[in-house]
């Protein structure tokens, strides 16, 4: 049977494609909103570290499965190897509805009015393609406050002096410290440093008719027990499923956006939850699949057209592939810091994110989420041993003592790193593989050695006997991603060296949209999540207030 | 990684050669049990001792005790079905090289000598052995690839074995969850939807 031709069809039920399907549904236009993956559920996987979505020994407990998808990865010495999405060098990031808003750390930022100007601010760097946005801080600023409270954000940024200017208050007060923050939050002062509480897409009261959060130490990396986590999945979407407007086509697969004999783009071409290939029209494409799955859609409409894959007439989409850097340092304390209070990360300071003499952008750096037990046996100062008694000893003496600072330096875009399809695998539908390939630059390597110490500084001061560094950049290393991926199909005035325009509309198509962090142009030195959200609601009031004109984008 | 491995005709020959014993082969023997779902017997006591070595019994409950190679087991037919080559070659060289340099089973070495001989394949040096008799092509003893990925392998399933939740079969008695201090169910009654 032909499905029903709808005004709008999105690809990806994640943070950027379920508020863009709010947004757009609640102005009447009737939308479908195709997800790759299901409804998660916490039932399926409560508690169980080896089995979420931050340690994925077993599988990705909230998708995409080991079964039917793969991924090609071009290693440094050329070397090409084929990997299962809970593999490492995968760049996972979520299948399922909300994507890795059900299962995130959940750290609401905004990214700072330098994030947005990085070439204005920096200058040319030479070997990479940093530049500014086509928008600002300002221009999006109501739309991050969209965000903050239609999702919900517990926070209070008056307390950061490097905070961005606001015109409202986060809608719920910032959470209480963990111990670990407490006594970091005072080293912090004692140095000089400007701690405050990290802004969280969690319930610190009741909000949006969710209970208050309960702080269990397994947050990051699984669905909420008690719904308190904020996500699309449980704010915009349902929404969205409410004005009756939006249908939601869960276990749903795209495969190519579809053109016809004039160049114009009509709908998209998906496999069904029976493996059943369908065409799905419509007036407007959005595609919000994720960095990697995003280009790779694009990359896979070939047609006489777009003979390169939409958008792709410049060879832009798929590059300048990000995720960040991060970097910081560990400390063994004389005492317990760990007090069970999850999910851990609490305590912030923005002091290294700019303007740090020879450092390109920074990061912010924050105590981290809980270690779990399992996670614990890689935690281990350098030349300790990895197994034996005495790696069972330091286990029990030390999983409460050890306090962990981190953040994510922003990485420099490259133009070598990126996304594109692999010319043989396939995955279980026939479609072809994302190869991720290119390295990143060398010139992280002075920021995430600053930052790291900088978290090592900050260790001694709270009174860490034993400090280490990690996560410091000291050779070419692979291009990341993860669930911070983004850049692949950047906004820019420039058709030439850009995909999207400043409103997310891929260059030279009326009606094809990308709406997810692929349109970064860089990703900030915090969680970027907050971000994809704000671009959502950016694009969708652009979408629905051109419609509401009678613009139809032919 | 076949091609490095050495036939099992071959095998045969050399351990009655160098040392005048046969040690059953895992996938001939006639020591299944039913047990197990994809170890063989003399596999999974292997594996016991290894773990064992890994995570040693102490005031706590050791790896063995605590299922870890009944974890190891499980996974191998399920979520980790894809390691099963990596055990079955990693344990079978692991057995061989054993024998050669020592005649003696794994298992039935002393603690020491089991630490000592696992810290050598941790560093990849059987690699890097000549064989003592010098009797085997290209002069090798471990012949299942790279010895260090395959201790990887198992000291990294160890770990998620016993530091890992219960209901994947190791962690028998939420052994490490007490012995490191820590509540469960996370918080009583409060572990399912309210």
């Amino acid at each position: 049977m032909k499905n029903k031709h709808v005004n709008a069809v999105i690809v990806g039920a994640g943070a950027g494609g379920g508020v863009v399907a709010k947004e757009l549904s609640v102005a009447g236009l009737s939308v479908v909103l195709f997800e790759r993956g299901g409804w998660a559920t916490y039932d399926d996987h409560d508690h169980d570290e080896i089995f979420s979505q931050r340690t994925t020994l077993l599988g990705n407990a909230y998708g995409p499965d080991n079964e039917r998808h793969r991924r090609v990865r071009v290693l440094p010495n050329g070397e090409e190897v084929v990997l299962l999405p809970s593999e490492g060098g995968y760049a996972n990031n979520a299948a399922c509805v909300g994507s890795g808003t059900v299962s995130y750390g959940a750290m609401g930022w905004r990214f700072m009015p330098e994030d947005f100007k990085m070439k204005s601010v920096y200058g040319t760097v030479e070997g990479s393609t940093l530049d500014d946005w086509p928008i600002t801080y300002e221009d999006l600023e109501p739309y991050y406050e969209k965000a903050e409270w239609e999702i919900g954000v517990a926070g209070d940024d008056s307390q950061n002096p490097f905070s961005p200017p606001r015109k409202k208050p986060q809608p719920m007060p910032p959470f209480e410290h963990n111990k670990e923050a407490q006594i970091l939050e005072s080293a912090a002062r004692r140095l000089g440093y400007h701690p405050f509480p990290i802004p969280m897409l969690r319930n610190s009261i009741p909000y949006g008719g969710r209970p208050q959060c309960y702080r269990i130490r397994t947050c990051v990396g699984f669905a909420c027990p008690v719904n308190a986590k904020c996500g699309t999945h449980n704010t915009v979407i349902p929404v969205a499923l409410n004005t009756k407007n939006c249908e939601l086509r869960t276990h749903s697969v795209v495969n190519e956006i579809l053109v016809d004999d004039s160049g114009n783009i009509t709908g998209v071409s998906y496999f069904d939850d029976r493996k059943k290939r369908q065409i799905q029209t419509a007036d407007i494409v959005i595609v919000s699949a994720s960095a990697t799955e995003t280009a790779r859609l694009l990359l896979n409409s070939k047609s006489t057209f777009f003979p390169n894959g939409i958008g792709n007439e410049n060879d832009w989409v798929g590059r300048n592939l990000q995720g960040h850097a991060y970097c910081g340092a560990y400390g063994i304390f004389d005492e317990d810091i760990y007090d069970d209070r999850g999910p851990g990360a609490s305590v912030a300071v923005c002091d290294f994110n700019h303007h740090n003499p020879g450092i390109i952008g920074g990061g912010v750096l924050c105590n981290e989420f809980l270690r779990l037990p399992y996670l614990f046996t890689g935690i281990r100062p350098p030349n300790s041993p990895s197994w034996g008694a005495e790696h069972k000893k330091f286990q029990r003496t030390n999983f409460k003592r050890v306090g962990q600072v981190i953040g994510p330096y922003q990485e420099i875009p490259m133009f070598e790193a990126r996304i594109d399809v692999d010319p043989r695998i396939k995955d279980y539908w026939g479609i072809p593989v994302g190869r991720l390939s290119g390295n990143l630059s060398m010139k992280d390597a002075e920021g995430t050695e600053f930052m790291a110490g900088m978290a090592e500084r900050w260790l001694i001061e709270a009174g860490a006997s034993s400090v280490w560094k990690t996560g410091i950049v000291r050779g070419p290393r692979p291009v990341s991603g993860g669930q911070h991926q983004a850049g692949t199909c950047r906004m820019g005035n420039d058709p030439k060296t850009s995909v999207c325009d400043r409103y997310g509309r891929v260059h030279g198509t009326p009606n094809l949209f990308v709406a997810d962090g692929s349109l970064h142009v860089t990703n900030g030195g915090f969680n970027p999540v907050l971000t994809i959200m704000a671009l959502g609601f950016w694009i969708g009031e652009y979408i629905t207030s051109e419609w509401r004109k009678g613009n139809r984008f032919k | 990684m076949n091609s490095t491995f050495i036939s099992r005709r071959k095998f045969i020959k050399l351990v009655a050669l160098s040392s005048g014993s046969l040690l059953l082969l895992p996938r001939c023997s006639n020591s299944f049990n039913p047990a197990w779902r994809f170890f063989t017997a003399e596999e999974a006591s292997l594996v016991d001792a290894i773990v064992e070595q890994i995570i040693p019994t102490d005031e706590w409950m050791g790896a063995k005790d605590a299922g870890v190679t009944n974890f190891i087991d499980k996974q191998l037919v399920t979520h980790l079905s894809r390691f099963q080559n990596k055990y079955r070659e990693g344990l079978y060289s692991l057995a061989i090289t054993c024998q050669e340099l020592y005649h003696k089973k794994f298992h039935e070495l002393p603690w020491d000598d089991q630490t000592e001989f696992l810290k050598k394949i941790e560093n990849g040096s059987h690699n890097e052995l000549t064989s003592i008799h010098g009797r085997y092509e290209g002069g090798r003893i471990w012949n299942g690839g790279d010895d260090r990925s395959f201790f990887r392998l198992i000291r990294d399933h160890t770990m998620a074995g016993f530091y890992g939740s219960p209901r994947h079969g190791g962690n028998r008695k939420y052994v490490s969850y007490r012995m490191i201090g820590l509540n469960y169910p996370v918080i009583q009654g409060r572990n399912k939807h309210v």
